[in-house]
């Protein structure tokens, strides 16, 4: 008996490792020929890894010639499929990086041979793009923790990325801008938080509600007010640029990491201080218990109602900081639907990450990444067509939630109201 | 002798219902008391009254002869009352030390959890009470027994002294229940005082020091262990005289009607939860499976039902393959299924009786001409099935929510005994009934026996098993342990084998 279920279990690993093994070999082939018989013989591609304008001390640029470097990464993925057709990897994580990594950098190699890329300009541009999904996403990870979905993120955003350039145009100073859409992000969700915990509201309808709600009231406020008023309500100027000294010196990771505006510090701090606040501090384990297990909690005195509407009040206001970032971090005034999804990507950057702030950090990098290539890739008049680029972060969304990357567990008691 | 806790009068009404009615009871300082009820008899309101989940309409609690009030589980703690609750309280994706510390955290630094005390703490707690634990394991990877002793160290971890224990045993092996009793022990050894709540009569009788006997909500009697026999128990709490034994006479089986061969099955989660599994049922005879919950008998019931696909095996329903057959298909080749959760697989709470009593053969004839629905016949049925299998029910038209578990029970058995059957699958038929459901359920089992059908008796109450069955087989983690004749076993056999251990091994050791 006890063969027979070894049997079992082992057929099951035999199959996912075929299966990842075929993968890369098919992902081998496509980068041969594909890119292999695309890419002109004896043709450069030059990776610029210094940033316009940047502190960081310049190197010289990473120049690379295009077709061995094609047939290299064509053979590594390949190769890895045999190993792991013939031996098996252990780790899953390995695969999918280097399966990512592989095609990704074939593509790059094709798509830029005989031009200059930025690559620098590009990691930089995918850290400043993961940010308002990171904040979404961070947002997600402290209502779910505590069992309640927020997916109102997106007008929860969309609504604090107006109040925040209004207020600091009016002002005229942003850090009244950034607190007020932090204040604004904080209301929404604790009205969420009312509905679904008080009344037992369903929790997708009354997320869904303040979507429509945050698009319809922002574009009514928008075009009836602010179109005709720019200058008085909708131009607030962004935040700076700050360059730590000394670390912004550092070439490549000087400019990607250390000159950012304060929104992207600041969600940076955030992911370090959730991580510690849920897994190392006693309001971050009653937080686990309510989401996993609040029954459990109850009786032991802790109070599920109040560290449920607690935390989605606070991922709220984390929300409203991430609405804060599109107008007064990044452009300086409001368009309608300006957040154009990024919410909801935030959310399968939660999915992702697995419920864990830096995982959620992680992967908003990768969907930021997705972001940034595609706008590079425009630049670079790839023969694809400009619409399919700019599916790609949303593309990269589907793929996620699908769960072809193996299935994530969220919170045992996820979206399920709390009865006494 | 003094009186560690006195309940006064406690009165509790929920609507449509008096849980508590003017209920007394008291627990001797270093005493167990054991309160005896049926399911519904309002143990659980009362407990939990006096843990501060609920409030009580009327009445007063005295802790070491003050009154207090209790107006939530905070309350309870600080006045050293602890619960273990039958269905166990804890955070499967969480280690002990974070299970224990929860809601009380010590920190270090003014913000970070302090883990290393509280784990040194159980340590001590553990020595102290013979309660071996390893404080820094996953809840979700510790066997019941082992989370049972969580609970406690939970609970003594908060310096409680008055322990209320709610149905302690109904998850456990006999070898496990043996191992809690030694605990208890211990536990009123170190000064505690333990209220018992069950309605196993046996246990009542092995380890109370004073008995409290609930009925519909109120006390019915109090009685020394020593002038108590289960008879009597059993009297006081069904309010009648009830036979305690199943009479029925020998099995004569006849051919098989069920053949399974080497099933393995996955659970929605996509564990293999049942593991290689072969037995056969014949015509005319029980074959009882026994076990702890969760050890693979629910989704085997499942995949016999066509309620889980297979993952690979085969299944012979009259020497016909069944192992892509829909549910409708199965219960059309003469299967009856009663299922584990009366409430989400056997019935729609939500329609009426008389619907609820044509589920499985609503598109025929008598019950359907074409597309549409026949009343008449409908009607005619509930009112026959209703009376003939004594479901207690003002009307048919009540819907199936509005009765007790008892008569849902009898709803299930009426609707899936009424058509001519080859199989019957019962999944725990009798659990959470009162006494007088039971003894009437367990009757019309061994009369489906008699008539010559094959019956699947699932259950995790090793005395229905062995009161009911003609061969047992034992499942533990997915497979069966053995398949042995009821007559030549013993419950410590079957126990054994439920833990895991065949006792061959186990003397050889």
């Amino acid at each position: 008996m006890n063969n027979s279920s070894i049997d079992i279990s082992s057929a099951i690993e035999r199959r996912r490792r075929i299966s990842f093994g075929v993968t890369l070999l098919v992902v081998g082939l496509v980068i041969y020929l594909l890119f292999g018989s695309n890419t002109k013989p004896g043709s450069l591609t030059t990776f610029g890894l210094n940033l316009l304008g940047s502190q960081a001390i310049e190197v010289s640029d990473l120049v690379i010639p295009a077709l061995p470097a094609v047939h290299l990464m064509a053979a590594i993925a390949v190769f890895t499929g045999a190993y792991q057709l013939a031996r098996g990897v252990r780790s899953t994580g390995w695969l999918i990086g280097i399966l990512a990594f592989t095609f990704v950098f074939a593509f790059l190699m094709w798509a830029a041979q005989d031009k200059s890329f930025n690559l620098t300009g590009m990691l930089q541009s995918s850290l400043v793009r993961a940010t308002p999904i990171a904040l979404a996403a961070l947002c997600g990870v402290i209502s779910e923790r505590a069992a309640v979905i927020n997916i109102g993120i997106e007008g929860i955003m969309l609504m604090s990325a107006l109040v925040a350039v209004v207020t600091a145009t009016v002002s005229g100073s942003l850090y009244v801008g950034l607190v007020s859409a932090i204040i604004m992000g904080g209301l929404v969700a604790a009205f969420h938080a009312f509905l679904v915990i008080r009344f037992k509201v369903d929790q997708i309808i009354s997320g869904v509600a303040i979507n429509i709600f945050g698009a319809g009231a922002t574009s009514f406020i928008s075009s009836r007010f602010m179109a005709h008023a720019t200058d008085k309500l909708n131009n607030s100027g962004t935040f700076p640029i700050i360059a730590i000294p000394g670390l912004s010196k550092i070439p490549v990771l000087g400019p990607v990491l250390f000159e950012n505006n304060l929104i992207v510090y600041l969600t940076i701090l955030l992911v370090i201080v959730m991580h510690i606040m849920l897994f190392y501090t006693p309001w971050g384990l009653r937080t686990r218990a309510v989401g996993e297990h609040p029954k459990a909690a109850d009786t032991l005195g802790v109070n599920v109602y109040f560290m449920r509407f607690v935390n989605v009040t606070l991922g709220g206001m984390i929300a409203g900081l991430g609405g804060a970032y599109f107008t007064i971090g990044s452009v300086g005034r409001f368009d309608e639907i300006m957040t154009a999804g990024k919410g909801f990507i935030g959310l399968a950057a939660m999915v992702f990450g697995n419920w864990n702030p830096i995982g959620a950090y992680t992967s908003s990098l990768i969907f930021g990444f997705a972001d940034s290539l595609q706008v590079k890739l425009q630049i670079l008049r790839v023969p694809i067509p400009s619409e399919f680029l700019l599916m790609a972060p949303y593309i990269v969304t589907m793929i996620i939630l699908t769960g072809v990357v193996g299935r994530a567990i969220p919170p045992a008691a996820d979206g399920q109201p709390y009865e006494k | 002798m003094t009186n560690v806790l006195e309940l006064r009068g406690i009165t509790k009404r929920f609507p449509g219902v008096l849980a508590n009615d003017k209920v007394d009871i008291s627990l001797r300082e270093g005493k167990i008391l054991a309160l005896l009820g049926e399911n519904g008899a309002g143990k659980s309101t009362l407990m939990n009254i006096l843990y501060g989940l609920y409030k009580p309409d009327e009445g007063k609690i005295f802790v070491r002869g003050r009154e207090v009030e209790i107006e939530g589980p905070n309350d309870a703690i600080s006045q050293g009352i602890g619960m273990v609750h039958q269905h166990f309280m804890l955070v499967p994706v969480m280690t002990v030390t974070e299970n224990v510390m929860l809601g009380i955290e010590p920190v270090r630094g003014g913000v970070f959890l302090d883990r290393e005390k509280v784990a040194k703490r159980i340590k001590e707690i553990s020595d102290q009470y013979g309660l071996e634990v390893d404080p820094h394991a996953y809840i979700k990877d510790l066997p019941v027994g082992i989370q049972q002793r969580v609970e406690i160290i939970k609970v003594l971890y908060r310096a409680a002294d008055i322990l209320i224990l709610d149905e302690p045993t109904a998850v456990l092996t006999p070898q496990e229940v043996e191992g809690l009793f030694k605990i208890i022990e211990t536990l009123i050894k170190g000064g505690k005082s333990i209220i018992f709540i069950t309605h196993k009569l046996k246990e009542v009788l092995a380890i109370a020091d004073d008995i409290t006997v609930l009925r519909l909500g109120t006390v019915v009697g109090s009685i020394k262990p020593q002038d108590a026999t289960s008879e009597i128990l059993a009297t006081m709490m069904v309010g009648r005289d009830v036979s305690l034994v199943v009479q029925k006479g020998p099995a004569k089986p006849a051919e098989p009607v069920l053949v399974v061969e080497n099933l393995y099955v996955r659970n929605e989660r996509q564990h293999l939860t049942v593991q290689g599994v072969s037995f056969n049922v014949r015509k005319g005879e029980i074959l009882g499976v026994a076990g702890v919950q969760g050890n693979g008998q629910t989704e085997l019931v499942y995949a016999l039902t066509g309620l889980l696909p297979l993952e690979s095996g085969s299944i012979h329903l009259l020497d016909e393959p069944i192992h892509r057959a829909t549910p409708r298909d199965i219960l059309e080749r003469g299967v009856a299924h009663i299922p584990e959760d009366r409430q989400r697989h056997g019935l729609i709470l939500t329609f009426p009786i008389h619907d609820n009593l044509m589920l499985c053969t609503y598109y025929k004839d008598p019950f359907a001409k074409g597309i549409s629905l026949q009343p008449v016949s409908i009607f005619k049925n509930a009112e026959e099935l209703v009376e003939q299998y004594d479901v207690r029910t003002p009307s048919i038209y009540l819907n199936a929510g509005t009765l007790s578990g008892g008569n849902q029970q009898k709803v299930i058995v009426a609707r899936e005994f009424s058509r001519p059957i080859e199989l019957l699958i019962a999944s725990q038929p009798t659990r959470g009934l009162d006494v007088g459901s039971i003894e009437y359920i367990h009757k019309q089992i061994i009369k489906k026996r008699d008539e010559g059908a094959g019956v699947l008796l699932v259950s995790s109450e090793l005395d229905e098993i062995l009161a009911l069955s003609d061969r047992i087989a034992v499942m533990y983690k997915g497979r069966i342990m053995d398949i042995l004749d009821a007559d030549k076993t013993s419950k410590e056999q079957l126990g054994l084998l439920m833990a895991g251990v065949h006792p061959a091994e186990s003397s050889r050791k």
